[in-house]
């Protein structure tokens, strides 16, 4: 990992060799100076991660022991626990049906919306979706839970998926609308003078080239959801809790089993490490969308 | 097109002109009506609550008292204005030191080197993983007994402190966590940045004998800053709004002498633990007003700027 390339190798192209030359030595300290930090960087970010999955699988002896932080012998037991326990395979089917319910719904109404923002320049429209992603969550949490529990529809998937559509709306259209303004005019002109109305350009054309950013849009709504605590707390149900309210409560009501808290918090974090890892390029340019084009 | 000849068209094809001609709000309306439906019934019962004395529960008729409300939130020095003062001290706290570490780090990896896509995944992780995942995580990791953070205090032949566990130490310590799992964010936004900038300025500036920190301060930074100001405001909304690290390490009150208790933690007891619905609406207003003057103050100097 993090070797950084060698001197001679050094940012490609522009150069001016005979300055280059000259200092050859002090660029090789240079780039194994630069290795030494990129390492570091990588450890300071990984090894938590690593520690917490070590501890998922240690008993509680060996988590309260100094002399085995690294030399143990991994048991599964915690992932036994955590698994036969607590309902905890139907808190990971709470968290998927959601996700994917709330992703799919928002990218149904956030994708149009983005490509009328984009095409008809309407900014101002744009702010009312985006003012969604500033408003504190909290000031919203009363006055729902008032009119969804009138409803009766606290406690059910419906609340937990419309509660995660209000932000994931903001982000797929965030991330689309930079996406249809970087996609040229002329696509949609070519498309209408080939005899297609302007909403069979949308539907046959103007989709069909903007699949890597719905990914984009879909990747990171999925994340979104699944992470979310805050409305999951107050809106879901005993049976309809999603993961990171449950791992919460896992900690509140049994007294501090730290192993399965571990085991609880590996399977959750599990999925997103897993899209994170395939996805990387994408979960990149969805963050970015938007920043680069200032 | 006179009227009959409008008749002799099938229905169909007349629906689908007409969807075509006000695609502009068919399109955008539904995602609109949805969150603005969300936002503005919300904010408004918000302002009403704000004015009256709810308590208890929403549904026990509520008298209307003025602005007393906002006048006690604001003669409050007990609770609220030292939750003003710690969610300004994290939110500061924290988008210092994650710009100046976020971008090192950006300057770091932005020119290519073997292993980079490894090295990107891996400082990906820690701000796309739960955030109570992570929560919970330091939180082990920081037991002052067990943890593993007294154990490298130990080979680095630093005492144990005791991190959460202290009222002192807690929001350093919560602080430190938010570092941790949002530089990367910075750094990522930062690093697409750079890598869309130019070469031929720095190029200039080196023929020129400009050294690396010259460079960087009057050629690379002034061509960065818009970006920089996306990834301040992106991160600036986030941690005036923190809510899982706090609750999840702190619980409700942010602990037992408030050490953890920042606006939104307070804001969140006070409407789901003492149900004290009218207070905690003037409160959120206030809140609310406050983030819209952060996000005017960051955006004020740039003329046409989108969020």
């Amino acid at each position: 990992m993090s070797t950084a390339q060698t001197a001679s190798a050094a940012p490609a192209g522009t150069g001016v060799r005979p300055a280059r030359r000259r200092r050859a030595p002090r660029a090789k300290a240079y780039s194994a100076f630069r290795a030494t930090m990129i390492a570091v960087v990588v450890l300071v970010f990984v090894v938590p991660l690593l520690w917490m999955v070590m501890a998922s699988f240690k008993t509680n002896v060996d988590i309260q022991n100094t002399a085995k932080t690294f030399s143990f012998t991994p048991i599964l037991d915690n992932y036994r626990h955590v698994l036969a326990n607590d309902d905890y395979l139907g808190f990971v089917r709470n968290s998927f049906v959601v996700a994917f319910l709330a992703t799919g719904i928002s990218l149904l109404l956030g994708v149009p919306a983005a490509y009328s923002m984009s095409r008809f320049n309407m900014h101002k429209s744009a702010l009312v979706v985006l003012l969604a992603r500033i408003i504190p969550g909290v000031s919203l949490l009363v006055p729902w839970y008032y009119v969804f529990a009138n409803l009766g529809l606290v406690g059910g998937y419906g609340v937990l998926v419309i509660s995660h559509m209000f932000i994931l709306i903001p982000i797929s259209v965030y991330i689309m609308m930079s996406f249809f303004d970087s996609m040229p005019r002329e696509l949609e002109d070519a498309a209408l003078v080939d005899g297609l109305t302007p909403i069979g350009a949308f539907l046959r054309i103007l989709l069909r080239l903007s699949v890597p950013g719905m990914a984009t849009a879909a990747i990171l709504s999925f994340i979104f959801s699944w992470n979310n605590f805050m409305f999951a707390l107050v809106l879901s149900g005993a049976n309809t809790k999603t993961l990171p309210v449950a791992v919460f409560d896992f900690v509140s009501y049994a007294s501090i089993d730290w192993g399965a808290i571990m085991a609880a918090t590996c399977i959750m974090t599990l999925p997103i490490i897993v899209v994170a890892l395939l996805a990387q390029k994408y979960i990149v340019s969805g963050l970015t969308a938007g920043a680069t084009k200032g | 097109m006179t009227s009959t000849s409008s008749d002799a068209v099938p229905i169909s094809t007349r629906l689908s002109r007409w969807a075509n001609q006000h695609r502009k709000w068919l399109f955008a309306a539904p995602a609109m009506a949805f969150t603005a439906m969300l936002i503005c019934f919300p904010v408004g019962w918000t302002l009403y609550l704000s004015l009256t004395d709810a308590k208890g529960s929403v549904r026990r008729p509520a008298d209307f008292i003025g602005i007393s409300n906002y006048l006690r939130v604001l003669t409050d020095t007990d609770r609220f204005w030292p939750a003003v003062a710690r969610t300004g001290v994290f939110t500061f706290g924290a988008l210092a030191l994650e710009l100046v570490l976020g971008m090192a780090i950006a300057l770091l990896l932005w020119r290519t080197f073997r292993g980079q896509r490894w090295v990107r995944v891996s400082i990906l992780l820690p701000f796309v993983a739960t955030p109570v995942a992570i929560a919970m995580m330091w939180r082990l990791i920081f037991e002052p007994n067990i943890g593993f953070a007294n154990r490298v205090m130990g080979w680095l032949g630093l005492p144990p402190q005791p991190w959460l566990a202290d009222p002192g130490m807690t929001l350093p310590t919560l602080i430190f966590v938010d570092v941790w799992e949002f530089t990367p964010m910075v750094a990522i936004i930062l690093l697409a940045g750079l890598s869309t900038l130019p070469d031929e300025p720095d190029e200039a500036a080196r023929i020129d004998g400009a050294g690396l920190w010259q460079r960087f301060w009057y050629v690379t930074l002034p061509m960065l800053k818009p970006v920089v100001l996306v990834a301040v405001l992106l991160r600036a909304i986030d941690a005036l709004k923190t809510f899982d690290l706090l609750y999840v390490t702190k619980g409700q009150g942010g602990g037992s002498f408030h050490e953890a208790e920042t606006l939104n933690i307070y804001v969140y007891g006070l409407s789901f633990k003492y149900n004290d619905f009218g207070v905690a609406s003037a409160v959120l207003i206030i809140f609310f007003l406050m983030i819209l003057a952060v996000m005017w103050l960051l955006t004020f100097r740039r003329k046409g700027a989108k969020l």
